[in-house]
């Protein structure tokens, strides 16, 4: 499954990195300490934060996420925004809950 | 030039954590007794017992920096200082509308209380001091570098509410005056482990809720006179004046 499929089946929005949609998915990971993230994510993961600093997109650079769901209608701040688009990294957003995108993320990986 | 010994982070009884022996009074004559020359007050998102303390202090030969520790909505922990009681009260009002209201229940954080110089309870404030507020750590540095401040993270190595344990490192481009570490590291061993912020000023300090605690570590600033502008200067390096220790 690949990010743009997760855009496509969620409904999500995308802040940044359209053209890098195509990366796959290989799993998820909910947290908002960025030190936990940078500790114990692995490559090719959707990241489900409410944290909007720079350093999101900064760590996940970093851990070669495949993307990062800002989730309760939370937008970029500004910094973060420019890093996303200057690193490519896509950003998406929802006004899900952190639960509940992270079960139906999970549901759809589990199809697969 | 002299050396002065400073302890910048001092929680009062007004912080729900500090204890109640934490009155102005009490932690200035346990400053004088640590040989303390500078002393910070930094309640939790509260600057109210700051002009107490700095008129306390004065008496007893001690200069008081007052301020705040703030949470920030990442959840860290900073430490904000400013020089007037104009500029405090600016910053309370900044402090005021951030603050997200939930009412403490003493019982389990503890009292929140503004005393006089004889330990009388003036007030109890209601909303509780601990929680993060509504302004993220930008927009902190911002208004406290607008209203002439200093900015410094707190405990920046801890592994709860730090700027490393929030946002995994240190920004790129924090307009911190210096960085803060905790009395349970040394500041060759945390550039050992963070060697890219070896630029930055560092500041150790007590973190005290307790009497017995105050002074336990504590910063070594050389410089002219005990004042705002000096201790500014001396967090850039500036004219001579510098951080001796940690």
């Amino acid at each position: 499954m690949t990010v743009a499929d997760i855009v496509k089946e969620l409904g999500l929005k995308v802040f940044s990195g359209e053209e890098n949609l195509d990366g796959k998915v290989t799993g998820g990971y909910v947290s908002d300490l960025l030190s936990d993230v940078m500790g114990n994510a692995a490559e090719g993961m959707v990241w489900i934060t409410l944290q909007t600093h720079r350093n999101v997109t900064a760590v996940a650079s970093l851990k070669d996420l495949a993307a990062i769901i800002l989730v309760k209608g939370l937008v970029p701040d500004d910094d973060m925004a420019g890093q996303a688009a200057m690193e490519g990294i896509p950003v998406l957003g929802t006004g899900m809950q952190a639960f509940d995108v992270a079960g139906k993320l999970h549901n759809l990986l589990n199809r697969e | 030039m002299n050396d002065y010994r400073a302890d910048l982070h001092i929680h009062s009884v007004l912080s729900p954590c500090g204890d109640l022996e934490m009155s102005p009074r009490n932690i200035i004559s346990h400053a004088v007794e640590k040989k303390i020359d500078i002393l910070g007050i930094t309640d939790h998102n509260s600057t109210r017992h700051g002009p107490l303390m700095r008129r306390l202090g004065r008496e007893k030969g001690i200069f008081v920096l007052t301020g705040a520790e703030v949470t920030t909505r990442e959840e860290v922990h900073c430490l904000a200082f400013f020089e007037t009681d104009r500029q405090l009260k600016l910053f309370q009002e900044f402090l005021d509308d951030a603050l997200i209201p939930f009412r403490n229940d003493p019982r389990r954080f503890g009292h929140q209380v503004v005393v006089d110089e004889n330990d009388n309870i003036l007030d109890e404030v209601e909303n509780l001091l601990v929680y993060a507020i509504d302004r993220d750590i930008d927009q902190v540095e911002e208004m406290v570098h607008s209203l002439g401040g200093l900015f410094i993270p707190a405990h920046i190595n801890r592994g709860m509410n730090s700027l490393i344990s929030q946002l995994g490192f240190v920004p790129e481009g924090i307009k911190a005056d210096a960085l803060e570490i905790s009395r349970h590291t040394g500041k060759k061993e945390f550039l050992g482990d963070n060697p890219y912020l070896s630029d930055f000023t560092f500041l150790q300090n007590s973190d005290a809720h307790f009497p017995d605690d105050i002074g336990r570590v504590h910063s070594l600033f050389r410089m002219n006179e005990a004042s705002f502008s000096e201790i500014k200067m001396a967090l850039a390096g500036e004219g001579g004046r510098r951080v001796v220790s940690p």
